[in-house]
């Protein structure tokens, strides 16, 4: 079952993940099930929205789906092959990521030259020039001048330090990337810097993108389609108008009316 | 009009720091009237949270001192009071929550002691404390509250601990709440409960509130006020209504032009090109011009002045202000995504936008 006209990039079905909450010789063993029979497809050149609330599953399920996490049950396909421990390498260069705090991603040893070819040198890509080449490519596509090449993480702003988080996650040509909460640190104006950006990659780059996050406003503007979490499940799934303007589940009700609305004639929120 | 709570005025809060003199709060003035709400918003680094510890004396000493200014709460300077002399003031009359619930309670206590101490400090005895926590407790929506008195902040969800710090600023029913960021850390399910609270509470108790926020969509709920801050400096002051229906200086203009919004999907966002100067040398002009899509170049001789200063929306950009000579290149505005007229720029984005 799929929304998309085209063949799916990524396809999930019945992922499941157990932690374990309490060791102990005689303890009973107790798990707690983050993520419960999680299921979708996401076509290519589309985005896929996974919101929810802290706790909610959905950064477990990005880190799943790259290999990050250990499965408990459920498979993950990427272009129709399972992803196993034999082909995780080769896979892992088609689909990367980018995380929330910029600050906390980058190596902080590392200059941005180090940081943008490391991938590439792993997944043997090209010789050192060919590399130099690609690092500076990747700085004129995230609109960063080469002159930061040398220059070290502590040295930029936070908006910047994502555009660099981005530009390594394209440094290995990748078909998919998990993007987890990646504006929810930086400010307004920063944010709408990176979104045209990872706008114009999906364009231009025809990438597919997983967005894990808690701010529909930034799902209503970027996704295709929504699939919003519960306590590990999803409870509803749809298209942004769909989820937006016609909300089904009781949850999905509730999260949007907390959304604070821009229009000061309308008090939303409800009594507590 | 009868006089505000609070008047801040010219208020200068200054950092030494090994690069310079950093002025983070830069002749910031405001009012809060009675039982009203005041949001000041910002990005990061705009001096909005020293702004707000300010009030209370609580900038992070040596390194930060208060320059100048005034700070009328009830027809008397706070800056007339010594530090020691402020612990009278505060929690009682103005009371402060800041964004992160579990770094402001000490994980040693338990809640009991923690909302009791406050009371007992200002002349409560232990009983008479015991029994307004357990009303307070009641009052933030914690249902057990004889439980919760005996537990500790780890025992307690974010919103839970946020719910326990609002009972803590509402123990000595203060006049005046400074709200600093009291949601972010929140999910928005949790956010709305919290600030409906704020909200039930100002009402009840005839409270003032000052939010610090940098969320557009939580002033527009709350806010009967609002301040946009920018480089230590407001650039512009109006009521909410008001600066959401036509936010006139080029910073406003550019934040809620870069809000991600359904009606503006598949065309790219504005974007405020540039960062923030530096603290330690502001430029002399106006701070926003190297960043502004109207700058011309008056913008980087004469250094823009709120104008028109009594009125009920003043604006620190040249635009506004007749006196100045030059007028900008409307075009480069407009392909910044700032769209060109100057009086009613974005008014019909800014309305779409909304019908989320």
């Amino acid at each position: 079952m799929t929304m998309f006209d085209s063949a799916p990039v990524v396809s999930v079905s019945h992922l499941r993940k157990e932690f374990p909450v309490r060791g102990g010789l005689f303890a009973p063993k107790e798990v707690k099930v983050a993520v419960d029979d999680v299921s979708f497809e996401i076509g290519a050149g589309k985005t896929l929205a996974l919101v929810g609330e802290s706790g909610s599953g959905k950064s477990t399920v990005g880190l799943m789906l790259l290999g990050l996490l250990d499965i408990t049950g459920g498979t993950v396909a990427f272009e129709g092959k399972p992803l196993s421990d034999t082909n995780r390498l080769a896979l892992r260069r088609r689909m990367q990521v980018v995380f929330q705090d910029p600050y906390a991603s980058l190596n902080v040893r590392m200059t941005v030259r180090e940081t943008l070819t490391e991938g590439m040198i792993i997944h043997k890509m090209g010789d050192a020039r060919s590399r130099e080449a690609r690092a500076r490519e990747l700085l004129g596509q995230v609109g960063m001048p080469v002159t930061a090449l040398d220059r070290y993480p502590h040295e930029f702003s936070g908006g910047q330090r994502q555009r660099i988080a981005i530009a390594r996650a394209l440094s290995v040509e990748p078909k998919f990337i998990v993007l987890d909460e990646p504006t929810s640190a930086l400010d307004v104006s920063v944010q709408s810097q990176v979104l045209n950006l990872l706008r114009r990659l999906q364009r231009e780059g025809g990438l597919t993108f997983l967005f894990v996050t808690h701010n529909l406003g930034v799902v209503e503007y970027l996704a295709d389609e929504v699939c919003v979490m519960e306590r590990g499940k999803i409870v509803e799934r749809g298209t942004v108008d769909a989820i937006f303007d016609a909300p089904e589940q009781e949850y999905t009700k509730k999260l949007l009316s907390s959304i604070p609305s821009l229009d000061p004639a309308k008090h939303r929120l409800a009594a507590s | 009009m009868s006089e505000p709570l609070l008047s801040v005025q010219n208020l200068r809060t200054y950092f030494k720091t090994p690069r310079g003199e950093v002025k983070a709060v830069d002749g910031v003035s405001f009012d809060i009237p009675r039982g009203k709400t005041l949001a000041i918003v910002g990005e990061s680094g705009c001096g909005k949270s020293i702004t707000s510890l300010s009030l209370l004396q609580l900038v992070p000493e040596p390194a930060g001192y208060i320059a100048g200014g005034k700070i009328i709460f009830e027809g008397k300077d706070l800056l007339d009071r010594t530090w020691e002399q402020m612990r009278e003031v505060r929690g009682k009359d103005i009371a402060m929550i800041f964004q992160e619930p579990m770094t402001s309670l000490n994980p040693t206590f338990t809640i009991g002691y923690q909302l009791t101490e406050a009371m007992e400090i200002h002349g409560a005895n232990a009983g008479e404390a015991r029994g307004r926590a357990i009303d307070l407790l009641k009052r933030v929506g914690l249902p057990t509250p004889e439980q919760t008195l005996r537990q500790y902040p780890h025992e307690l969800s974010g919103g839970m601990r946020q719910r326990v710090m609002i009972a803590i600023a509402l123990a000595n029913r203060p006049k005046l709440l400074i709200a600093d960021e009291p949601t972010t850390a929140l999910d928005v399910t949790v956010q709305a409960q919290i600030l409906s609270l704020i909200r039930e509470i100002q009402e009840e108790m005839g409270m003032s509130v000052l939010l610090i926020t940098h969320d557009l969509g939580i002033v527009a709920e709350v806010a009967d006020d609002v301040c946009v801050m920018y480089a230590g400096q407001i650039v512009e002051t109006a009521p909410t209504a008001e600066l959401y229906r036509d936010p006139k200086h080029p910073y406003t203009k550019g934040l809620f032009a870069s809000l991600p919004a359904r009606n503006r999907r598949g065309q790219d966002l504005a974007t405020l090109e540039g960062i923030v100067p530096d603290p330690t040398n502001w430029p002399k002009a106006c701070r926003f011009a190297e960043r502004c899509a109207f700058r011309w170049e008056s913008c980087e001789t004469i250094a823009p002045k709120l104008h028109p200063p009594d009125a009920d929306r003043p604006v620190r950009c040249h635009l506004y202000d007749p006196e100045i000579p030059g007028r900008p290149n409307l075009r480069a505005a407009q392909e910044a995504g700032i769209t060109g007229d100057v009086t009613t720029a974005l008014k019909d984005d800014t309305n779409a936008a909304d019908a989320r």
